[in-house]
C-alpha cells in the first residue's frame, strides 16, 4: 500500500513507474499467501516484466525522464480527489467485510487441496482448458486485435 | 315533451338565427361596404320583421296544441362533465313566448324607427350589426331552457349594450359610459353565477324543468340554500335591471343613440331581470324571506328613482330614471308572486316606455337637426332648450301623451291596469304580512310623483313659450314617417295593451293571468292565500287612480313653463332641489367608497407589488436568472476536459456502488 | 485472510482512483489504471479461496487483457503526442463543445 501511494504522489514519472513496480512485486508476495503461486509467478512476469518496460520504453520515448514540473492539479482537484477517494473508501468498506453465504463457500484448504491433487499450474490449467475454453480462445484473438491496432496507432505514415 | 319538427313550435330557432344572420351580414357590410345604408336596412329590420312574423305563428301553433309542459328543443350536447349534462336547448312555453314576442315586436319597430334616425350617421352598418346581435341575444336569453344557456344571452346582452351604449366611442363620456354599465353588470353576473353553482350543487342539475320539479323536495322552503340561491339571482336582477344598488349605470348609459335606450334600456335587456325572477318563481315563493328582499328593492327603487326624475332637465335622463322606477314596480309584483302582474307591466312598459323614447328620439332629431342648421351648438336634450313643440310636432306630442297617461295609470290606457294589478296584489299580501303594506305605499307615493315628473317633462318640452332661439326654431317640423310611422303602433299598443289582462273586476276574462298559469302555478301554490273583497278592490283602484291625476294636476299648476330660461342661462339649484339634480350623490359615493379605493389597491399592491415584484422580477426573471445558472452549471460538463469527465465518472461508480450496497455495513 | 486481503484491495483501488483524478500526466495515469487492475486481480484471488479455482483463472484473463490494453492505449499516446507535442491532460480537450 505504501509504495502504492508513493507510486502516484511521485513527480518524475520514471519514479512513479518503478515505484509500481515495486507495488506488482508486493501483490505478487500476496499472491503466493493466497495459494496462487503460479498467479505469482505470473504476475512477475508478464506484469512487472513485460508491461511496466513497455511503460518504461514509452517514456523514454517521449523523453519524459527528467522529473518535469508538478503535474498534480491544483488544490482543487486534490480536494475533488480525497473527497471522491474518502466516499469510496467508506462505501467499499462493507464489501471488504462482507461473509458469504455458507452454500457458495468451500471449505477452507480446498484449494490447497486441489493444488495438491493436480500440481499448481495443473489447477489452473485444468479449467482453462476445459470450463473456459472460449474465452481462452477469445482472449488470443483479443491481443491479435491489440497488437495490430498499436502498431497501426503508432504508426508515423499509413 | 321535446319539440317536434312538424309543428311550427319547432320553428323557434328560426328568430334568433335570423337575427344572428343580419349580424354577420350588416357587420361584414360594416367592414366592406360601410355605405350601403340601403342594403343594412332592408336586412337589419327585415330579419326583425320576419322574426316577428315566425313568433306569432309559433305562438298560434303553441296555442293550438294546449300542451301540458313545456316544449323544450334540444340542439346539442353542450357541457357534458361528470355527473352534468347541459344541453344548448331552447324551451317553448307560455313566459317565454310572451317574452318572444315583445321582443320581437317591439324590436321591429325600433329597428324601423332606427332607419330614420341614424340615417345620417357614419357607422350606419355597424349600428345595426350590433343591434340584430342584441336582439339574437336577447332571444337566447329568454328563449334559454337551462340556466347556462340563458346566462350566455344574459352576458350577450351586456356585451350588446356596452357596444351599443359606447357607440359613438370617441367621446371618452360615451365610452366611459359603455364602460360603466358592463362592469356593473359583471357585478351583478358573479351573482347569477354564484346562485347557479348552487343550484347545480343541490339539484344536480341545471335545466329549468328538473331544477323547478326537484326543488319542493331537494331544498327546505324558508331554508338558508334556498335564500342564499333567490337572493344570488336577484344580485343578478339588480345588476341587469338597474335596482339599488346598481343602478346608476343606467342614466349614463343615455349616451347611446336613443334607439337603443328605447330597445335595451326601455323594452328588453333591463327586464331580462324580471324575466328571471318570473321563470324562478318557484324558488322565489319557496324564499319568503328573498321575496320581500324584491319587493322590498323594487319599491324602494321605484320611489327613489322618481325622486331624482322630478329634477332633471336632460330628456332621456328623465325616462331613464322612470325606467328604474317602473322597473321597480315590475320586481314589486314578481316578488309578491303576482307574476302575471309583473309580465303585464313589463309587457305594457315596453309598449309605452318605447313609444316614450322614440318619441324623445324624435325631439331630439328635431333639434339636432334646428341647431345643425342654425349652426348652434346647445344641448339638444335640455329641456330648457325646448318649449311649446306641439306647435311643431303635434303627432309626436299627441302619441307621448298618450305613452304619460299610461305610465301614470290613468284608466283606460294599459298602463292603469298593470300597474293597478301590483299594487292591488301588494296590498293584498299586505293584509297577510304587514311589511307588503310599506310596499305598496312606497309603491302609491311613487306612483304620485310619476304622474308628476312624467307631466312636468311633457310641459316643459312640448308646451308653454318656446326656448330654442329664433335662428333654430325656423328649422324645427315633425319626424319623418318612417319615424313616427312606429310611434303610432306604439300607442295603439299602450292605449290597447290594456286588453291584455283586465282582470275580473271589471269582468275581463284576465287572460295574460290564465295564459300563464302553467308555469306560475306551481310558485303560486305555495303562496299565502290572501283575498280581497270587491269593495277593497274598487277603493284601491279608486285612491290608484286619484293620486295620479292628483300628480299630473299639481304639475299643471305648480310648474310654470314660462318661467323658464334656456340652459346656458339657467341658474343653479340650491338645497334639497340640488340633491335631487346630482342623484342624491349616489355616484359620487360610490366613486369615493368604492372606485378610489380598488382603483389605488390595482395600482399600489397589485401592480406594483405583485405584477411588477413578484411576477415579473421573480417568476419572469427568476425563470431566465435559472436557466442561466443551470447553463453555467452545466458547462463544466461540456469542457472538453477528460480530467472532468473522469471526475463524473468515478462520482457515478460511487452512486451505483452506493445503490448497491445501500446501508449493509 | 480473505478480510484483510480485501480491505488490502479496496485500499489500492482507492489509490488508484485518486490518482487518476489528480494527475494530469497521461502516462501516469494510464499507471494508475493498472493499479486498478491490479486491485481486483488480488479481490479475484482471495475470493479464489472459498470459491473455487476459477477465481485464479480469471485473474489470467484479467492480465492478457490489461497487456492488450496496455499496448494499444501507449500507441494511442504517442500517436496524441505527435500532435499536440504534450502529454498532459489539459491539453486534450478536442472533445469542447463550441
Amino acid at each position: 500500500m505504501l509504495s502504492a501511494l508513493l507510486c502516484i504522489t511521485r513527480r518524475n514519472p520514471v519514479a512513479s513507474a518503478l515505484w509500481l513496480v515495486v507495488t506488482l512485486f508486493a501483490l505478487a508476495g500476496l499472491f503466493v499467501l493466497l495459494d496462487a503461486q503460479f498467479i505469482a509467478v505470473l504476475q512477475v512476469l508478464v506484469y512487472a516484466g513485460a508491461i511496466m518496460v513497455l511503460f518504461l520504453f514509452v517514456i523514454m520515448l517521449l523523453n519524459l525522464g527528467r522529473p518535469g514540473p508538478s503535474d498534480i492539479k491544483g488544490p482543487a482537484g486534490v480536494l475533488t480527489a480525497v473527497v471522491l477517494a474518502g466516499a469510496m473508501l467508506v462505501l467499499l468498506r462493507p464489501v471488504s467485510n462482507a461473509a458469504l453465504s455458507e452454500g457458495v463457500t468451500l471449505p477452507p484448504g480446498s484449494v490447497a487441496a486441489l493444488q495438491q491433487q493436480q500440481g499448481i499450474v495443473g489447477s489452473v490449467a485444468g479449467p482453462l482448458f476445459e470450463a473456459y475454453l472460449v474465452p481462452f480462445e477469445i482472449a488470443s484473438v483479443l491481443l491479435l486485435a491489440a497488437i495490430v491496432g498499436a502498431v497501426v496507432l503508432a504508426k508515423r505514415k499509413l | 315533451m321535446t319539440a317536434d319538427a312538424g309543428t311550427s313550435i319547432g320553428l323557434v330557432w328560426v328568430p334568433p338565427a335570423l337575427a344572428l344572420l343580419g349580424f354577420v351580414l350588416n357587420g361584414t357590410i360594416a367592414f366592406v361596404r360601410p355605405q350601403a345604408k340601403t342594403a343594412v336596412s332592408i336586412i337589419g329590420a327585415g330579419v326583425l320583421l320576419a322574426g316577428f312574423a315566425v313568433a306569432v305563428t309559433i305562438f298560434t301553433g303553441f296555442a293550438a296544441l294546449h300542451p301540458e309542459a313545456a316544449v323544450v328543443a334540444r340542439y346539442w350536447s353542450w357541457i357534458p362533465v361528470g355527473t352534468l349534462q347541459v344541453d344548448f336547448a331552447f324551451q317553448v312555453d307560455q313566459l317565454s313566448l310572451v317574452m318572444l314576442l315583445v321582443v320581437t315586436g317591439v324590436g321591429s319597430l325600433i329597428h324601423l324607427f332606427s332607419i330614420g334616425y341614424m340615417k345620417a350617421d357614419p357607422g350606419y352598418a355597424r349600428y345595426f350589426a350590433y343591434l340584430n346581435l342584441f336582439v339574437f341575444f336577447m332571444l337566447v336569453l329568454v328563449l334559454g331552457a337551462n340556466f347556462p344557456v340563458m346566462f350566455v344571452g344574459w352576458e350577450g346582452v351586456g356585451l350588446c349594450s356596452y357596444l351599443l351604449i359606447g357607440f359613438w366611442f370617441s367621446e371618452k363620456a360615451n365610452a366611459d359610459a359603455g364602460r360603466k354599465a358592463f362592469i356593473m353588470n359583471r357585478i351583478g353576473d358573479f351573482g347569477f353565477m354564484v346562485a347557479m353553482f348552487i343550484i347545480f350543487w343541490v339539484t344536480g342539475s341545471l335545466d329549468f324543468a328538473t331544477v323547478f320539479a326537484a326543488a319542493p323536495t331537494a331544498l327546505t322552503a324558508g331554508g338558508g340554500a334556498i335564500t342564499a340561491i333567490t337572493l344570488f339571482l336577484f344580485l343578478g336582477c339588480t345588476g341587469k335591471s338597474a335596482q339599488i344598488p346598481l343602478y346608476t349605470w343606467l342614466p349614463d348609459a343615455m349616451a347611446g343613440p336613443t334607439p337603443v335606450s328605447a330597445l335595451i334600456h326601455a323594452a328588453t335587456m333591463v327586464t331580462a331581470g324580471v324575466y328571471l325572477v318570473a321563470r324562478c318563481n318557484l324558488l322565489f315563493a319557496m324564499a319568503p324571506v328573498s321575496s320581500a328582499v324584491v319587493a322590498g328593492v323594487g319599491a324602494l327603487t321605484a320611489l327613489f328613482a322618481a325622486t331624482i326624475a322630478l329634477k332633471q332637465w336632460d330628456i332621456k335622463k328623465v325616462l331613464a330614471y322612470s325606467t328604474i322606477s317602473q322597473l321597480g314596480y315590475m320586481f314589486v309584483g314578481v316578488g309578491t308572486g303576482a307574476i302575471s302582474a309583473g309580465v303585464f307591466h313589463l309587457a305594457t312598459h315596453a309598449f309605452f316606455k318605447a313609444l316614450l323614447f322614440l318619441g324623445s328620439g324624435s325631439v331630439i332629431f328635431a333639434m339636432h337637426r334646428a341647431y345643425h342648421h342654425a349652426h348652434l351648438h346647445d344641448d339638444a336634450q335640455d329641456m330648457r332648450n325646448m318649449g311649446g313643440l306641439r306647435r311643431w310636432m303635434p303627432w309626436t306630442s299627441a302619441l307621448m301623451w298618450i305613452a304619460t297617461l299610461a305610465i301614470a295609470g290613468i284608466p283606460p290606457f294599459s298602463g292603469f291596469f298593470s300597474k293597478d294589478e301590483i299594487l292591488a296584489a301588494a296590498f293584498a299580501r299586505g293584509t297577510a304580512q304587514p311589511i307588503w303594506l310599506l310596499f305598496w305605499a312606497l309603491g302609491l307615493i311613487a306612483a304620485l310623483l310619476t304622474a308628476f315628473y312624467m307631466t312636468r317633462m311633457m310641459l316643459y318640452t312640448f308646451h308653454g313659450p318656446n326656448r330654442t332661439g329664433d335662428g333654430a326654431r325656423e328649422h324645427l317640423h315633425e319626424a319623418p314617417w318612417i319615424m313616427t310611422g312606429p310611434l303610432v303602433v306604439l300607442g295603439m299598443l299602450s292605449v290597447a295593451g290594456g286588453l291584455l289582462n283586465i282582470p275580473e273586476l271589471y269582468k275581463g276574462g284576465a287572460w295574460l293571468h290564465h295564459w300563464l298559469e302553467p308555469v306560475t302555478a306551481p310558485g303560486a301554490a305555495l303562496l299565502p292565500e290572501t283575498h280581497l273583497s270587491h269593495g277593497t278592490e274598487w277603493a284601491l283602484v279608486g285612491v290608484a287612480v286619484v293620486v295620479a291625476l292628483a300628480g299630473i294636476a299639481g304639475a299643471w299648476r305648480l310648474l310654470k313653463p314660462e318661467s323658464l330660461v334656456p340652459a346656458p342661462q339657467s341658474p343653479e339649484e340650491r338645497g334639497f332641489e340640488r340633491i335631487l339634480r346630482n342623484k342624491w350623490y349616489v355616484d359620487e359615493i360610490y366613486d369615493a367608497l368604492i372606485v378610489r379605493p380598488l382603483v389605488w389597491l390595482s395600482r399600489e399592491v397589485l401592480w406594483k407589488r405583485i405584477d411588477q415584484g413578484a411576477i415579473d422580477a421573480g417568476a419572469v426573471n427568476g425563470a431566465a436568472r435559472g436557466a442561466r445558472a443551470a447553463g453555467w452549471a452545466n458547462r463544466w460538463l461540456q469542457t472538453g476536459q477528460v480530467g472532468v469527465y473522469v471526475a463524473a465518472f468515478v462520482v457515478g461508480v460511487l452512486l451505483l456502488l452506493w445503490r448497491a450496497v445501500g446501508g449493509r455495513s | 485472510m480473505l478480510n484483510p486481503a480485501l480491505s488490502v484491495s479496496a485500499v489500492l483501488f482507492t489509490l488508484g482512483v485518486a490518482g487518476v483524478l489528480f494527475r494530469r500526466n497521461a502516462i501516469i495515469i494510464f499507471m494508475c489504471v493498472e493499479l486498478m487492475l491490479n486491485a481486483v486481480n488480488l479481490t479475484f484471488v482471495a475470493l479464489a479461496q472459498v470459491i473455487g479455482v476459477g477465481g485464479q483463472v480469471f485473474v489470467l484473463f484479467v492480465m492478457a487483457v490489461a497487456a492488450a490494453e496496455a499496448a494499444v492505449g501507449l500507441a494511442i499516446i504517442l500517436a496524441v503526442y505527435r500532435h499536440k507535442q504534450s502529454v498532459s491532460l489539459q491539453n486534450m480537450n478536442l472533445l469542447k463543445d463550441g
